[in-house]
């Protein structure tokens, strides 16, 4: 019988903070399917989401000026253990989606009524809470493969939420089916990578990883890792060539689901694609400088313009604004792929900005949904005379959008262009004000519509409710607030871009 | 299935042992191949045999579907609950030290397999649960309109 006694410090609620944030919605989940009760399951759901939201704040406080907070899951010690590590990267996406999924939960409750039949509830709210445990795991956690099990957490239960939207529109289950099968070939493609990454260094900690791939130097084990890793994770960021699943799944998803993945899970996998490329991988290699110039770039570009000329032929609202998402997915992924401070702070803090303009939007467009019937543009003519709020709220989030001064939209293409310019490529900064203009002429199309047109006959639609209009004027009031108030943002996409930019040494 | 006596008769003295050897590989699982995911598989074969044999409607008697549900649930909150109370004890989620601090080692096996009691409840429930969806769909065309 062992007999040695070893002495053990307590430790306090505040050193848990990294593995509550992710601990409270992943036991909210089984409790709400336990307990079984509709009237029980969105209080509980709320107050998971606000707790990790206050969690994921106190995090973004501690980590704002830099350094890092690593938890070891069991007691084990990195590289052995599995360890969430906290930086101002990724605190600032806790925050973000965190932040989105408590502000969508209220205006979910009214949505969700109108479009999934009640027996459903408690599974769905169930589900929510696994997609966001997925969500915030990919991004806390410091352990390569632990990426890839969340991330499947997240991508089974996204498949499920958008299935949901069945009742609606019964293309959203083969809109769900396309992005299982897109989904999990992406994420096969980034296991494979990993293992890769393991026999090449018999490693899975990122830290490690990235010593030891900075140790040996670039070998083609290495190089077919990161193509792997790249591709696999691109099919889930909806890079330009692999976006073919985003703009069925985001069409026929439930409203409140739109708002809630539009906001969140792209914008997670690009926070994974930048933590490879640049703290696992470094980018002084050959190979990820010419794919970064030679790849992700152009499909950048051309993701700015196709998308975005795509978007203004939709004739369904939520299809177009899917559209425009993988436009934005463009600016975010040039800013990568700049490889400068400017560029990667431009991508961090549009990861942000994006999030909340797509999350007005998106809500926006579900309570014209809940009130006319449908996003297609036959059934929004003059809603901006029937719903004045909902509509004023989703002219802000356009012009957010389009990059006007004065919405968080703004900073971010500034801090584009201004990265664009420190590298002397003008001609890039060029384009991306000249694709902000076609977003110009879809925006104007949404307003148009909703202004300038007297409604259909059969529409007899009443304003949104309270519990709908507020998250969505929350957001649209950020959508503001962060354009004026830019300090907060650009803060923390800089610490970030900094501690992102200095490769291997940032994860010590 | 009513004249298949010799499935029958084998199918109820087989059930029994099925369930037995899955508590077995459950329990044993810390010093012999197994633990929980096989043990769930294992005990989830049990019921699945059973309504192939004897009917979906004699199986859901037995193992009704909203039980199913509840004990997915269950099983992960068991587990994650055992890093919950590590986490309260004062040391790290999952840390199954906490259960005997003088002794890790004891804790940790204690730890291990409250754990996998988790894991078990809930892969049986997920099996038994696929198994439900899949046998419980209507035929969309039914045999006559062929």
């Amino acid at each position: 019988m062992a007999t040695e006694t070893t002495h053990h410090v307590a430790m306090t609620l505040s050193d848990h903070l990294p593995v509550l944030a992710i601990l409270v919605p992943f036991v909210a989940a089984p409790l709400c399917v336990l307990l079984g009760s509709r009237s029980l399951t969105w209080p509980i759901t709320f107050l998971a989401s606000a707790a990790s939201f206050v969690t994921s704040f106190l995090l973004l406080l501690s980590v704002i000026d830099g350094g890092f907070i690593s938890y070891h899951i069991g007691g084990w010690a990195p590289p052995l253990g599995i360890e969430y590590r906290v930086d101002a990267a990724n605190a600032f996406v806790l925050f973000l989606v965190t932040g989105i999924s408590t502000i969508v939960l209220p205006y979910a409750r009214e949505s969700v009524k109108s479009e999934i039949p009640e027996r459903h509830h408690t599974l769905f709210y169930a589900c929510f809470l696994l997609c966001l445990t997925g969500l915030l795991g990919v991004a806390v956690t410091g352990d390569a493969f632990n990426v890839f099990v969340f991330l499947e957490i997240s991508s089974l239960s996204t498949y499920v939420l958008i299935a949901q939207g069945s009742y609606r529109d019964r293309r959203a289950l083969t809109a769900a089916y396309d992005y299982l099968i897109m989904g999990t070939i992406g994420a096969t493609f980034f296991v494979i990578g990993l293992g890769m990454l393991y026999m090449a260094t018999g490693t899975l900690n990122m830290a490690d990883l990235a010593d030891r791939i900075a140790d040996q130097g670039a070998n083609r084990t290495v190089r077919a890792a990161f193509a792997f890793i790249v591709v696999g994770i691109g099919l889930k960021v909806a890079i330009y060539p692999l976006h073919l699943w985003l703009p069925n799944a985001y069409t026929y998803a439930p409203s409140a689901v739109t708002a809630f993945l539009a906001a969140t899970a792209t914008k997670v996998a690009v926070y994974v694609l930048m933590r490879f490329l640049f703290s696992v991988f470094q980018p002084s290699f050959l190979f990820e400088v010419n794919t970064l110039e030679f790849m992700i770039i152009p499909f950048a570009i051309l993701a700015m313009f196709a998308a975005s000329f795509i978007a203004i032929f939709q004739t369904d609202l939520k299809r177009l604004l899917a559209y425009s998402s993988i436009a934005q997915i463009g600016y975010m992924l040039l800013g990568i792929g700049l490889l400068n401070e400017s560029g990667v702070a431009a991508a961090v803090a549009h990861l942000f900005n994006h999030g909340i303009t797509k999350a007005v939007l998106f809500m926006g467009v579900g309570a014209l949904v809940l009130r006319s019937g449908g996003s297609f543009f036959d059934r929004i003519e003059g809603m901006g005379k029937l719903m004045p709020w909902t509509s004023a709220a989703i002219v802000i989030g356009g012009l957010s959008l389009i990059g006007v001064p004065g919405t968080a939209g703004f900073l971010s293409k500034w801090l584009l262009v201004q990265g664009a310019l420190e590298k002397g490529w003008w001609p890039i900064a060029i384009l991306v004000v000249l694709s902000s203009l076609l977003a110009v002429i879809y925006v104007w199309r949404i307003v148009e519509a909703m202004y300038l047109r007297s409604p259909a006959s059969d529409i007899e639609a009443k304003e949104a409710p309270l519990s709908m209009l507020v998250p969505i004027w929350i957001m649209a009031i950020a959508c503001i607030y962060f354009g004026f108030a830019t300090d907060i943002t650009l803060t923390a996409s800089h610490t970030a871009a900094q501690g992102l930019l200095a490769g291997p040494v940032g994860l010590h | 299935m009513r004249h298949h006596l010799i499935l029958r008769v084998v199918t109820k003295l087989l059930v029994g042992t099925i369930i037995l050897f899955a508590f077995y590989v459950q329990f044993h699982g810390d010093f012999s191949p197994g633990g929980g995911f096989q043990a769930g598989v294992i005990m989830a074969v049990a019921f699945i045999l059973y309504g192939v044999v004897f009917s979906l409607r004699k199986a859901q008697k037995v193992f009704p579907p909203w039980l199913v549900h509840k004990l997915v649930a269950l099983g992960v909150l068991i587990y994650a609950g055992t890093g919950i109370v590590s986490l309260f004890l004062g040391y790290e989620y999952l840390d199954y030290g906490a259960f005997s601090p003088h002794h890790p080692e004891h804790g940790q096996h204690y730890g291990i397999l409250i754990v996998e009691l988790g894991v078990g409840i809930t892969v049986t429930g997920v099996m038994v649960a696929v198994y439900y969806a899949f046998a419980a769909r209507p035929p969309r065309i039914s045999d006559e309109e062929w």
